[in-house]
């Protein structure tokens, strides 16, 4: 397990409720490093989100590693989304494909997120960042 | 008088928690909740009356078909036209895209659609393809800047542009907003436009009189009115509705049939094609009974109340922005706070049991009138009470708390 994703999952794991949770992952969104706007470009666009999401996928070759950024018009998204990338950035492919986002949500009790009704685009970007590593194997 | 209390108790829906809260569903204009009435019709159907309609001499089928030709006879009742004029279809959607086909053989390259530019994507986008089908042009009536359609001036709009069909929404799904039809349908009228009205939401709460209204077409979902999903309908003038070419084509809507040629029946079953949602139908007329069983003027009055109190108390929080107009409206209410994503606020208000919606509501060229992503829609219908409010609005300002 990614040692970022370990730290940042910490707080909202240990959340005392549901407000304290969104809290939580509001401010992690909060903390997510700028992406630069030419990142921002229509490739980038998560489709069928209610809310503008973008996600940057680039594979480095010499590191063997994913690159990702991406960013959100919304709080809670971009808070999800920062958790995501937390989860795959820097890794290798067989790292990547090692790790299941769907439990690790489950695990922080965020699940509810990955359903499709919720309309956010969280489950199309981890297939989007697991069909990356899977071409890069 | 109007028991909101019995109301209540008759919608079974309501008593549900939601993440451990109990539920305050504000999200009637994209369905309503369903009276005990209307769900029970649904499994007796099921489990007692199932057979299909029109044709059989069996008696379940025979009863099928009275019943399900009652609830005809029900909504025409209810709209104050004639049964014959009414078209069971799967929703508004359908009955737009049935009207728009329809038409298509009279219009000419050139020729006029007229639409307002704060309709539902469902009476945008068919007459779009109708338009690029038939080369004809879509225009766009005027509306205010609080995001009513303009009435007098659409009139005049009509009078100069001159188009062949006119079709406009009673109410705005997203703002609620009430069109005054009168004088765009009376322009129509005096240069033989053929008038569409989209009643989806309107339908319930203004139970409009259509032989007054003397509209060409009026649209409905029956789950905005109380009823199942999957049904819906439209009233068309009996003359007109028999004159428009087919829409679906099959079994149920023929009259003869040999293999290189077929008769049609009249409107509107020749509408009507292959199996229709019986069970749907029947139980639908349990929701007319039950939106009839109440007067109408006591059910708006208290759907004013909630309305006012909620708009009164909406305005009272710093930072909130109502889009919607706040004097004729059918019970939506669209807002943000400060420049806060909708979509952030509704998923918070959903963790303190309120069901509202957010997004552009299928009305994206309101989203781009206002220069916002989208809003935060809380409707009311006749089973909402002030309780509902004040939970609201405090799971609102709890919300917004978590959000500074």
């Amino acid at each position: 397990m990614n040692s970022t994703f370990e730290a940042v999952s910490k707080n909202i794991e240990t959340a005392a409720g549901w407000q304290q949770k969104y809290r939580q992952i509001m401010l992690l969104g909060k903390q997510l490093p700028v992406m630069p706007e030419v990142l921002k470009v229509d490739d980038a666009l998560v489709k069928g989100c209610e809310s503008k999401v973008w996600l940057y996928i680039d594979f480095d070759h010499t590191e063997n590693s994913l690159v990702l950024a991406g960013d959100s018009d919304t709080r809670i998204v971009k808070g999800l989304l920062a958790l995501i990338l937390a989860l795959y950035n820097g890794l290798t492919p067989e790292q990547a494909a090692q790790i299941n986002a769907y439990d690790e949500f489950e695990r922080l009790g965020l699940i509810s997120h990955l359903s499709p009704s919720r309309g956010n685009g969280i489950k199309a970007m981890v297939d989007k960042i697991q069909t990356m590593a899977e071409q890069n194997r | 008088m109007f028991d909101i209390a019995k109301i209540r108790a008759d919608f079974p829906l309501l008593n549900e928690t939601v993440n451990e809260q109990p539920l305050v569903y504000l999200d009637s204009a994209a369905t309503s909740q369903k009276p005990q009435a209307v769900i029970d019709a649904l499994a007796r159907f099921y489990s007692h009356e199932n057979a299909n309609v029109h044709r059989g001499r069996h008696t379940l089928s025979e009863n099928a078909t009275r019943q399900y030709e009652h609830t005809r006879t029900l909504l025409a009742d209810y709209f104050s036209v004639k049964a014959n004029e009414l078209v069971w279809t799967k929703g508004a959607t359908e009955s737009i895209n049935l009207i728009a086909n329809g038409l298509a053989s009279r219009l000419k390259p050139g020729d006029k659609i007229a639409i307002s530019a704060i309709e539902h994507h469902a009476n945008i986008v068919p007459w779009q393809q109708l338009a690029k089908r038939t080369g004809a042009e879509l225009i766009i009536l005027p509306i205010e800047d609080d995001l009513v359609i303009d009435s007098v001036r659409c009139s005049e709009f009509i009078k100069l542009y001159q188009p062949k069909i006119v079709a406009v929404t009673h109410a705005s799904n997203t703002l609620g907003n009430i069109t005054d039809l009168a004088p765009i349908i009376t322009a129509c009228k005096a240069i033989n436009a053929i008038s569409v009205i989209d009643g989806a939401q309107a339908a319930m709460h203004l139970r409009p009189n259509l032989q007054e209204i003397s509209c060409d077409f009026y649209v409905f979902s029956a789950h905005k009115m109380l009823g199942p999903t999957g049904l819906g309908g439209l009233y068309g003038r009996f003359e007109l509705l028999n004159s428009l070419d087919v829409y679906q084509t099959g079994g149920e809507m023929i009259e003869t049939v040999s293999l290189t040629q077929s008769t049609f029946r009249d409107a509107p079953g020749k509408f009507e094609a292959g199996t229709p949602n019986i069970a749907g139908v029947i139980a639908f007329s349990e929701a007319i009974k039950y939106l009839t069983s109440l007067d109408f003027q006591q059910m708006r009055q208290h759907e004013h109340t909630v309305f006012d109190y909620a708009i009164k108390q909406l305005s009272a929080i710093d930072g909130i922005n109502i889009y919607s107009n706040q004097i004729h409206n059918i019970g939506n209410i669209s807002f943000n706070y400060r420049d806060e994503h909708p979509f952030d606020l509704a998923t918070l208000l959903d963790g303190f049991g309120v069901a509202v919606r957010s997004g552009h509501h299928c009305t994206q060229p309101i989203m781009s009138h206002l220069h916002i992503p989208g809003t935060v829609r809380a409707s009311f219908a006749l089973y909402n009470n002030k309780d509902d409010v004040d939970a609201f609005i405090d799971a609102l300002k709890n919300s917004i708390e978590l959000l500074d």
